[in-house]
């Protein structure tokens, strides 16, 4: 019964990751890359916390429907409040 | 065995099992998904935090630069590492519960507890630091440069956003510790570990807030430093 038991391995395994992620990150904010800079270090913190959702949280394993619709609506409220509040400053130019 | 008609229902009882719920399959699944309504709730605090961030940051963001210079990237290098091993010691915990070892399970609480305070710790000391450099909005904030309003308002996010996750943090530990005391009287096991999960899933989204505030906060200067 009761929740999925994960081999301790996957754990360690995404716990390396997380931390070659974290190097690459503060090695690559050392870097200029202009514009692409901040992109680059959101998709690498999105990365990292993708992986803490889905196995450190066990989301990958999660079984229960509505518990997965909780989670994705969760993400969804967080995308409508920053995506459609930015969206008001970015278009301001073309008022 | 006892008076309470539920033990007359079921063949065997864990003490564990609440009254309204059929089994412990059900109650679990009941308490993972309160967990992530608590956790949902959660995410919308923050997230107008980080709003707050972004719309400033689009706004001012030469202060923005200009604040996050006063970030020390070592510090905050070592505490995302230092938050990442005690996320890995606490999903230990979680399936030592699991799986019965009641001894491990103690063990990697009192491990994610001590990384937990080791962050706390230098956070303090990075607190102190910007609070030397008058770096507090408000009550001692003074800034050689341009734009010291904006660079100032940064540093209003910077306390704000760090100071909630701190919070957390705090909590966290207290938690933590609750959990690894019940855990050491043997309150869980395979059957029934609820409370060592959603603590679980709660440190693991404190982490996360980190994963982004890293970056956001510390990493902005360098970028432009050429």
């Amino acid at each position: 019964m009761a929740g999925h038991i994960v081999p301790k391995r996957t754990y360690v395994a995404v716990w390396i990751t997380l931390m070659i992620l974290t190097a690459v990150t503060a090695a690559v904010s050392r870097i200029d890359l202009r514009h692409a800079s901040a992109a680059v270090a959101l998709i690498i913190a999105t990365t990292k916390a993708l992986l803490v959702i889905l196995f450190f949280m066990g989301v990958k394993y999660v079984s229960q429907r509505m518990t997965i619709v909780m989670i994705v609506a969760a993400f969804f409220w967080l995308g409508i409040l920053l995506v459609l509040s930015m969206l008001d400053y970015v278009s301001q130019a073309w008022r | 065995m006892s008076d309470s008609p539920m033990v007359v229902t079921h063949d065997e009882v864990n003490p564990a099992l609440r009254h309204h719920f059929a089994d412990l399959e059900q109650q679990r699944e009941a308490s993972e998904f309160g967990m992530w309504v608590f956790l949902a709730t959660e995410i919308m605090f923050f997230g107008g935090l980080f709003l707050a961030y972004m719309v400033y940051r689009y706004l001012y963001y030469s202060a923005w630069v200009a604040g996050s210079e006063a970030m020390d990237f070592w510090w905050g290098t070592i505490n995302t590492a230092v938050l990442i091993c005690s996320s890995l010691t606490m999903a230990l915990a979680v399936r030592s519960a699991q799986v019965g070892q009641r001894k491990l399970l103690v063990m990697f609480l009192i491990v994610t507890m001590l990384l937990g305070c080791v962050f706390l710790g230098i956070k303090a000391v990075e607190y102190q630091g910007h609070w030397k450099e008058h770096q507090f909005p408000g009550l001692n904030f003074h800034f050689e440069g341009p734009d010291p309003q904006h660079v100032e308002l940064f540093f209003c996010l910077y306390w704000g956003m760090t100071g909630f996750h701190a919070l957390h943090m705090v909590i966290g530990v207290v938690l933590v510790s609750i959990i690894a005391f019940f855990g050491w009287r043997g309150r869980y096991g395979p059957e029934y570990y609820n409370p060592v999960e959603n603590t679980g899933l709660y440190w693991h989204f404190v982490d996360i807030v980190w994963i982004y505030l890293y970056p956001l906060l510390y990493l902005i200067s360098h970028q432009h430093s050429h």
